[in-house]
């Protein structure tokens, strides 16, 4: 059983609902990240969603987008985030990562060498954005092997014969995209999207859940009620967004605002199951 | 030698290239487009609808025509230009909207998008979406805005928006980053008309179908005028639609020699170019697998073009195919080069090359060199040059 599937167990039988948070490897500089890694743990977050920046980001929105250019300015590499995985592990054994990110970093690293790296570094599972069931063959291959979960998405306008698809190849979570659009995007509908993970719950034992467009406790909660859990991305990286990522006071302060956010979601997902 | 026209295959690869890598909200749209492709390749009446548009809107058959005074002085090989820059719009890549537009139609979209770099597509763009009435679009780097006005301008008075990207190099690769999450937020209402042969399946198979007339033109004419096919075939590549257009009906006759020129810039070595296929590597970039400028972390690099149409990182996966089958031969023009290449053609053909079909131009000077007076070439004459005077004057430092 691998870190992720133990935690929905824990989660399922506890009857707590998934909270994850996503920040990007590096953002906004790399001498942040381990130590936010952590504070998300002591704040309720129950795995965590790592961006490898990538120069092209196609699907996220600006926020995640504006994250992904500072860290690459800032000088983080794909392996530089690995490292920061392996700096984590040593303080936390229990809490999954999973990388999110874009192929061609990966294509370049080689898809054996790549989950070999993180395998050491102790990733627990991988979800590449722009890459869909039918072209994962050999990646799915070697992360069967090293025995990391290959998250994959499902999305409004997935059709039910490729959704049955995805099923098949999706380990870990389903990760649902809650609207049309990038990452950060406003219009979420509550309503829509418990149709839709009721659906998805029909065919699959995996947890659902569901992320792009949950900002504060209300979304969190109001998805909360359908989903196993929740990812907050663009909502906790837009305080790294404009201030200057060197000021050591401005950096804390940031991280003091993501903090109280994670908080309050944490509230907000706990009252579903008071 | 394969059957080059069996590819792609099913899945849209060409070799190990191609392919569709795209986030899962566009999956449906693009299965969507493959499955209305298919039925339309095999309907005569969609074709003759596009064949319509384009004898009576664009003005094909574009003529072959053969460049006498640059032959004879150079004394090698006879050019000829198949003359892409009399097209309506300036360059080929309107035959490629006039059939893109014909598929938006068929599937209802009432808004287009598209990216553009030099601005030639989004023109052509912009110009259909005008005549069919349908709100347009067009993601254009905050560079290539500026050093494109005239064509902003154009696509402004055709109602176009003109949408300057600013992330990222703020250049084509940028704006069709842009482009595609536009595209997955309006996905429902959309149609995203790509530009060139790459994108994801089924993008390059059906941009390159549409651009496919130029060579079977060309290919027609060339027997008529000499009785035999060309020795060589030249075009210049950024995403490589108009080379794909030009090659494609060739590439299952190996006696006919082609050339895809890339744009060196100023010299491989400098590092400041736009040539995935000399000195890129395999990966994955806007939706498909192809050669590309990235660096040792998978980052895509910053490219450099004089010409704003070649300023992209990638290139059609059909050309990394052509290029590993080793059927096309693909070779480099730098910035000074395609100059020389302009003025040459501008002085003594009376031909105001676009810098993109310069480059071509000057490989074509050349390869004549190392040919005989009784072999031929054909050299794709992209586009016409009125919309890079303001960057011909900027390179030679003149003013008005």
């Amino acid at each position: 059983m691998t870190r992720i599937e133990s935690t929905f167990d824990t989660l399922k039988s506890q009857n707590k609902k998934a909270l994850i948070p996503y920040v990007m490897a590096g953002d906004p500089n790399p001498t942040v990240t381990v130590d936010l890694l952590h504070d998300l743990v002591k704040h309720g977050a129950d795995m965590i969603e790592l961006g490898l920046p990538f120069s092209d980001p196609m699907a996220d929105g600006p926020v995640v987008a504006l994250a992904g250019e500072r860290a690459l300015a800032a000088g983080t590499s794909t392996r530089d985030a690995l490292k920061m995985v392996a700096e984590f592990r040593q303080r936390d054994t229990q809490t999954p990562i999973i990388l999110m990110g874009y192929l061609n970093p990966v294509e370049i690293i080689g898809y054996d060498n790549f989950v070999a790296l993180c395998e050491q570094s102790g990733v627990d599972g991988i979800l590449m954005v722009d890459l869909p069931p039918a072209e994962a063959g050999s990646f799915t291959l070697h992360l069967t092997e090293h025995a990391m979960n290959e998250i994959f998405l499902l999305s409004p306008t997935t059709l039910p014969e490729r959704r049955e698809q995805v099923l098949t190849h999706c380990g870990g979570y389903i990760y649902y995209v809650s609207l049309k659009g990038v990452t950060g995007s406003a219009t979420l509908n509550t309503d829509d999207v418990a149709t839709q993970v009721q659906a998805i719950k029909a065919e699959t034992d995996l947890p659902v859940c569901v992320g792009f467009g949950i900002r504060d406790a209300a979304s969190a909660k109001a998805i909360g009620a359908h989903a196993d859990g929740v990812i907050v991305g663009s909502a906790l990286v837009q305080n790294f967004a404009d201030i200057d990522g060197n000021d050591a006071t401005a950096v804390a302060n940031a991280q003091q605002k993501i903090m109280t956010k994670m908080d309050e979601l944490r509230a907000a997902l706990d009252s579903l199951s008071a | 030698m394969p059957d080059f026209n069996q590819y792609p295959d099913a899945r849209g690869h060409f070799g190990v290239h191609g392919g569709r890598f795209v986030s899962e909200t566009l999956m449906a749209a693009l299965e969507e487009l493959e499955t209305l492709y298919t039925k339309v390749k095999a309907d005569p009446a969609f074709w003759e609808e596009y064949h319509n548009d384009l004898v009576n809107y664009v003005g094909r058959p574009t003529p072959l025509y053969h460049a006498k005074r640059l032959s004879d002085e150079i004394g090698g090989a006879q050019i000829y230009f198949k003359r892409e820059d009399l097209n309506h719009t300036g360059a080929h890549k309107v035959n490629n909207t006039i059939g893109q537009a014909l598929l938006a139609k068929m599937c209802g979209k009432k808004r287009i998008i598209a990216e553009t770099g030099a601005g030639q597509h989004g023109v052509a763009t912009a110009t259909i979406a005008a005549r069919l009435g349908l709100e347009c679009i067009v993601y254009m780097g905050a560079d290539d805005v500026e050093r494109q006005k005239m064509n902003v301008y154009r696509m402004r008075l055709l109602g176009a928006t003109v949408v300057p990207v600013t992330s990222g190099s703020r250049t084509l690769k940028d704006a069709m980053n842009e482009a595609m999450r536009d595209w997955v937020t309006n996905v429902d209402s959309t149609y995203y008309i790509i530009g060139t042969v790459a994108g994801p399946h089924p993008y390059p198979l059906l941009v390159r179908d549409f651009q496919a007339i130029i060579g079977k033109e060309a290919r027609i004419q060339h027997l008529e005028k000499t009785g035999k096919l060309p020795d060589a075939l030249v075009a210049c590549v950024g995403g490589g639609s108009n080379a794909i257009g030009l090659f494609f009906d060739f590439l299952n006759d190996p006696e006919v020699k082609m050339y895809g020129v890339e744009a060196t810039g100023d010299g491989i070595e400098s590092g400041r170019h736009s040539a995935p296929l000399a000195a890129g590597r395999i990966g994955v970039l806007h939706g498909n697998r192809t050669y590309l400028m990235a660096d040792d972390d998978g980052q895509i690099q910053e490219t450099h073009s004089i010409s704003a149409g070649l300023d992209y990182p990638g290139v059609g996966p059909e050309h990394s195919f052509l290029k590993d089958m080793n059927r096309v031969e693909y070779v480099g023009c730098t910035d000074k080069e395609s100059l020389e290449g302009f003025h040459e053609s501008t002085r003594k053909e009376g031909i105001i090359p676009a810098l993109e079909s310069a480059h071509a131009v000057a490989y074509a000077l050349k390869l004549a060199k190392t040919m005989t007076p009784d072999q031929t070439i054909i050299v794709n004459m992209s586009g016409r040059g009125d919309k890079d005077l303001h960057s011909v004057m900027k390179a030679e430092g003149i003013e008005l």
